[in-house]
């Protein structure tokens, strides 16, 4: 970039790199993996370990596109999105509603938050025995411990967010006689919006977890969580390894999505918001 | 914004769920990729929710209670009903009283303490590395541009993978014994740890480092009365946090690879179809993840209280 007027500015204004933002900073942020790919090769083809879970970085590779050539990658990566889409929408939807319920019920919320919220204390992980026993050890017990991950989450964001919505903006509507379903459709749940989108982040994230968690412990089925168990069992470190990569990925690509989708949705905030 | 101290499910247990309306909507979003490097919120953070629940008077706190019990009453009541008429078999769900019951002898014969001991030590020794790593890490890249510009990067795509994903790598290279839970567990704290310190040192607001300069502070001055203090809240979130997702590692690994342990109890009823046993275990591992998070918590309103002064 030799006009820097046209350089993209440094994400979240970091440091003094300003001037020539875009080269030095990718140089000293690659030195570091291209370091250690450096030695991951070289520990190989020099022969300093001969540990048979020691694979060159081309052996991955090599087997990423095996498993891509016989079908079993996609069929693993579409299996394990399918379920976690099914518990995420599910399990955010109820999420989002009982939240909204909670948020605008006082009463509600005395009455079943504080079991929810020690419900919610339990680590996540321990409840797949149970589920586990309730509905099988098939897809719908997956999709049931996916959409608790899901929930909660969701749940206490949304409730957060109504909860703040100020109370100048519903007093307005109210000189305004919207009806309660404007109120909270045109108010409420536009004000808590921004608060429901960290909610979706969120739930995203978890249960994405939960889909690894998941297809760890109740082990039918082909998914992600199976590839890198398989490879394990197996010693097969590429395979482990490149399933470590996809789920990295696709975290990535989720938390990529999200932010576009919100970025959307929240566009109407540009000229509502100060902009410091 | 409600007040934290009404209500039961706004006091928020798990900082990362937080969400602070005055900062909309930059606040508690994930910094990176996964629930285990999603950092607690950047920059400064508000007053603790502690400071507030000091101040609740006291019918309302009776009202809170008197509203909380009804319905955990009711359900167990209606639980234990379905149980003595066998609408359930007990395979399936065993009665509440079952459940208290097989609590007692486990508590009895000291089982459910040993087991209880040996997860929370795994827990604080992982903890402890991993936060500490977590902690210098993240003051090196919080302190120093060139740290930052080269260890960022890394740690991000390191961080992107969650615990979980780690996991099968970790047991083929370390296999199934202690060291394995040990890093697994520090690398749950250390990646929350690391973000929400660099967040912090990041965040602390510039007028108050010029300020330091007009008052002449060198640099151990500034670090020691102005960065740090004021870096504080941010990185104690990140210690809550990181704690919460060292339990979650904990549970995970002990489902999956222990012969101790409250993990390894729940997969040991599960397997005996026990449903009493691991309802049991799973009171224990909720109720300690709560404790630690308060007891966290508890400290935090202690070292913040000169902040509560000031409002």
């Amino acid at each position: 970039m030799s006009n820097p007027t046209f350089a993209r500015p440094p994400a979240d204004g970091d440091g003094p790199a300003a001037g020539r933002p875009g080269l030095r900073l990718v140089l000293r942020g690659a030195t570091l993996p291209a370091l250690l790919f450096a030695l991951w090769w070289s520990a190989y083809h020099f022969g300093w370990t001969d540990s048979k879970l020691f694979v060159p970085p081309e052996k991955v590779w090599e087997t990423a596109q095996k498993l891509w050539e016989n079908g079993s990658l996609l069929a693993s990566l579409g299996g394990s999105l399918q379920r976690f889409l099914a518990g995420f929408v599910l399990g955010s939807l109820v999420g989002l509603v009982v939240g909204t319920a909670l948020g605008l019920s006082r009463l509600l919320e005395g009455l079943v938050g504080p079991t929810l919220h020690a419900v919610k204390q339990v680590s996540l992980l321990a409840w797949i025995p149970l589920i586990s026993v309730w509905f099988g050890l098939g897809d719908t017990s997956k999709i049931a411990f996916l959409s608790l991950a899901a929930f909660f989450p969701m749940m206490l964001n949304t409730f957060e967010g109504i909860r703040s919505v100020p109370k100048d903006l519903t007093e307005v509507a109210r000189v305004f006689a919207y009806s309660r379903l404007q109120l909270l459709h045109h108010v409420v749940l536009r004000s808590a919006l921004p608060s429901i989108f960290t909610g979706i982040y969120l739930a995203l994230l978890y249960a994405w977890l939960a889909t690894l968690g998941a297809e760890y412990l109740l082990t039918s089925g082909v998914g992600i969580g199976n590839l890198l168990t398989d490879g394990r069992e197996h010693f097969w470190m590429d395979q482990v390894l490149l399933g470590i990569v996809i789920v990295g990925a696709v975290g990535f690509v989720l938390n990529l999505v999200a932010g576009r989708f919100e970025a959307s949705a929240l566009k109407w905030r540009e000229n509502a918001t100060a902009n410091y | 914004m409600a007040l934290p101290a009404v209500s039961g499910l706004a006091s928020p247990l798990d900082p990362a769920l937080r969400h602070d309306p005055a900062r909309g909507r930059a606040s508690a979003r994930p910094v990176g990729g996964q629930p285990a490097l999603a950092a607690a919120p950047a920059g400064p953070m508000e007053a603790p929710p502690q400071a507030a629940a000091q101040g609740t008077p006291w019918p309302q706190r009776l009202r809170r209670l008197a509203l909380a019990w009804p319905f955990p009453i009711a359900l167990l009541l209606a639980w234990q009903l379905a149980a003595d008429n066998e609408w359930i078999p007990p395979q399936i769900l065993p009665a509440p009283s079952v459940v208290a019951q097989t609590f007692l002898d486990l508590f009895e014969s000291g089982e459910l303490q040993d087991h209880t001991l040996i997860s929370l030590g795994r827990v604080l020794y992982g903890f402890a590395l991993g936060s500490g790593a977590g902690l210098l890490l993240g003051v090196a890249m919080g302190l120093s541009t060139t740290a930052k510009e080269f260890l960022y990067p890394t740690f991000k795509i390191f961080a992107q993978v969650p615990s979980l994903g780690w996991l099968p790598l970790l047991m083929m290279v370390l296999g199934i014994d202690e060291a394995l839970k040990i890093v697994l567990i520090s690398k749950a704290a250390l990646v929350p740890l690391a973000m929400s310190t660099y967040n912090g040192l990041r965040g602390v607001p510039n007028r108050y480092i010029e300020i330091a300069k007009v008052y002449g502070f060198n640099r151990r001055q500034l670090l020691q009365k102005v960065v740090f203090p004021a870096a504080l809240p941010p990185i104690w979130n990140g210690l809550r946090y990181g704690l919460t997702h060292a339990w979650l590692a904990l549970v995970a690994v002990e489902l999956l690879a222990s012969s101790e342990g409250l993990g390894f109890l729940i997969v040991y009823g599960r397997q005996l179809y026990q449903l009493d046993v691991v309802l049991a275990a799973v009171i224990v591992v909720g109720s300690v993840g709560l404790l630690l998070d308060k007891l966290l918590a508890l400290i935090e309103s202690r070292l913040l209280r000169w902040r509560v002064a000031a409002f």
